[in-house]
């Protein structure tokens, strides 16, 4: 009797869990697949039932957000941005971290503190002083030359890029050059290779696992900025994310959501591809030392 | 002496470059974050005066400040409370139970997580539209009208409405951080346990709960600053503040006074403010809740 009640509950227990996941697996997902959803309805489909299924696949839709409002242009900035502060983050951060996790020398426990006391600082709280400091530099550079440079220019916001992403960046990729032994170092000096040539073609392709866990992070924290896009690029050369702020705020007052949800579409297939690739990878290295943006 | 000249030379090419970056984009305007706090800087025109300490005194009395922080404080408090519980449940379930596709919620669950905010606010934009929301049809369809609301109009529901956005996009984050804490613990605890004929509720607070401890106090810091910066970012994006300044958080309030108002060193005021709140709030959490370290 006791034991058939135990199984009881047991049962119970385990549907109340399956309830559960399921619950929570269609919150998560149902809004996105919806967007995917509206993304292909005409205008007066929204006014009907959120829930009715599109007439057909209206992929003009697209066709009005990639040139209407310019998200084809503005993908292309993204692209160049995202791709330039990854090649200038790991230029920066690679050599350093390197250094500053296998040598000792003067000032070198300073340095590395000096280094970690940035994961403190938030990208949100410098905008401002990021911002005024641009445009005074801009302004001096006009008295010279009538142009200035800093502001509006892809170039300088992928470099903020990825100084902001170096604190955390230079933490992950030290944890793990910390744990290699030295052996390799020694055989290479006493095969006479130079200190360059030793960083470059033994120690550098051993970080290859941190290397891509930092490329996927990244990839996706410079994918999906805005506040820092939307400061720095007043013009005409905005990223994908303040492109589909535009396109919310204006879409929402002339009541013309098609387009909307399709640039929400453009904007997150590409990070929804490349998780559905790698997404072992990214919970894992997550585990190693994850802080949130 | 000459593979020691090299080597100098080695370790200052490689460590210069990221540094002087570092210190030009990040240390000085943190620097001047707290600099300008001390001036009355009356926007582009470059009119700076030095006023001390006169932007924390009207800071005091600015009841749109008032409201930020109560803003702040409520997110922060309601998204860490129900993100633990909720992050936990199903952590512990994922880890511990026998659970058929276990990788795939765990796929699904972390996806809130990859998409950027604008897209967070696009998608809960759509959830809380009054009339073709998904939110209201939703209730509509089990005959719950009466709970049918204007999410976003409503100031006294927006913030909730809010903590909901906020709530869906960290479980997965934190439900992963939690299971690689709760999948070192050896399995023969829970064993050894059941055999003494604990229940599943009873191996959760005696067993799991302390040896995640510090995994969770960590986490409580991770709440406080992502919640202070996401809720600024998914406000300036969703709701502008609005309506009438009932969504306005720290930073987006600290936003909108240095830029739509032109008022920079008012701006930073406020920015000095909030890191400080921070920083004191986080080391007071981990304070209170710090407890012996269980080794295992």
């Amino acid at each position: 009797m006791k034991q058939e009640k135990r199984l009881n509950t047991d049962t119970l227990y385990k549907i109340f869990i399956y309830v559960a996941l399921i619950t929570l697996a269609i919150v998560i997902i149902i809004p996105v697949a919806w967007v995917f959803m509206a993304s292909i309805k005409e205008n007066q489909e929204f006014y009907g039932s959120p829930w009715a299924l599109p007439n057909g696949f209206h992929f003009e839709n697209f066709r009005e957000a990639f040139v209407e409002a310019g998200m084809g242009d503005y993908f292309l900035n993204s692209i160049v941005v995202t791709s330039l502060a990854l090649v200038f983050l790991l230029v920066l951060s690679l050599p350093a971290a390197y250094v500053l996790s296998r040598f000792k020398f003067v000032g070198s426990k300073f340095i590395n503190g000096f280094v970690k006391a940035g994961l403190f600082i938030n990208v949100s709280y410098i905008t401002v002083p990021i911002f005024l400091m641009l445009l005074g530099w801009d302004q001096s550079l006009r008295t010279l030359f009538d142009e200035g440079f800093f502001l509006n220019n892809l170039v300088v916001l992928a470099l903020i890029y990825a100084v902001t992403a170096l604190p955390f960046t230079i933490f992950l990729l030290s944890s793990y050059f910390e744990t290699l032994p030295s052996d390799f170092e020694e055989a290479a000096n006493i095969d006479g290779a130079g200190y360059f040539r030793t960083m470059f073609s033994i120690m550098l392709p051993m970080a290859k696992p941190s290397i891509i866990i930092v490329i996927l992070f990244n990839f996706l924290l410079f994918w999906n900025e805005y506040i820092l896009a939307l400061t720095l690029i007043p013009g005409d050369k905005k990223t994908l994310p303040v492109g589909l702020l535009n396109l919310l705020a204006a879409d929402r007052a002339a009541v013309n959501y098609g387009p909307m949800y399709a640039g929400m579409v453009i904007v997150m297939l590409p990070t929804l591809i490349l998780y559905i690739i790698v997404q072992k990878r990214l919970t894992q290295g997550m585990t190693v030392g994850g802080v949130k943006g | 002496m000459n593979r020691n000249r090299s080597r100098n030379i080695f370790i200052f090419t490689c460590i210069t470059p990221a540094l002087v970056l570092f210190s030009l984009f990040m240390v000085v305007p943190t620097f001047e974050v707290f600099r300008m706090s001390l001036y009355n800087w009356g926007g582009l025109s470059g009119n700076k005066t030095f006023i001390g300490f006169d932007n924390f005194k009207v800071l005091w009395n600015d009841m749109n400040f008032i409201q930020s922080f109560q803003n702040s404080v409520l997110l922060i408090v309601l998204v860490a409370v129900i993100t633990i519980v909720i992050a936990v449940f199903f952590a512990s379930v994922l880890t511990k139970e026998k659970i058929f596709a276990t990788n795939f919620f765990r796929i699904i669950f972390y996806i809130p997580n990859i998409l950027s905010v604008v897209i967070i606010a696009g998608i809960f934009s759509a959830i809380y539209n009054p009339r073709t929301g998904l939110l209201n049809s939703v209730l509509g369809l089990f005959k719950l009208d009466q709970w049918q609301q204007q999410w976003l109009g409503d100031q006294d529901i927006i913030i909730y409405s809010l903590v909901g956005a906020l709530v869906w996009q960290a479980i997965g984050y934190y439900m992963v951080m939690y299971m690689s804490g709760m999948a070192s613990i050896p399995e023969s605890y829970y064993e050894a346990a059941s055999i003494e004929g604990a229940g599943k509720f009873k191996q959760f607070s005696a067993i799991t709960l302390p040896l995640i401890w510090n995994n969770l106090r960590t986490t409580l810091t991770f709440y406080i600053i992502s919640t202070i910066n996401l809720s600024f970012l998914l406000v300036t994006a969703m709701t502008g503040g609005g309506p009438d300044g009932s969504t306005e958080v720290f930073l987006s309030y600290m936003y909108s006074q240095a830029y739509s108002n032109s008022t920079y060193g008012y701006g930073m005021a406020i920015g000095v403010v909030v890191f400080t709140f921070s920083f004191v709030l986080a080391a007071v959490v981990s304070r209170i809740t710090k407890r012996e370290v269980l080794e295992f």
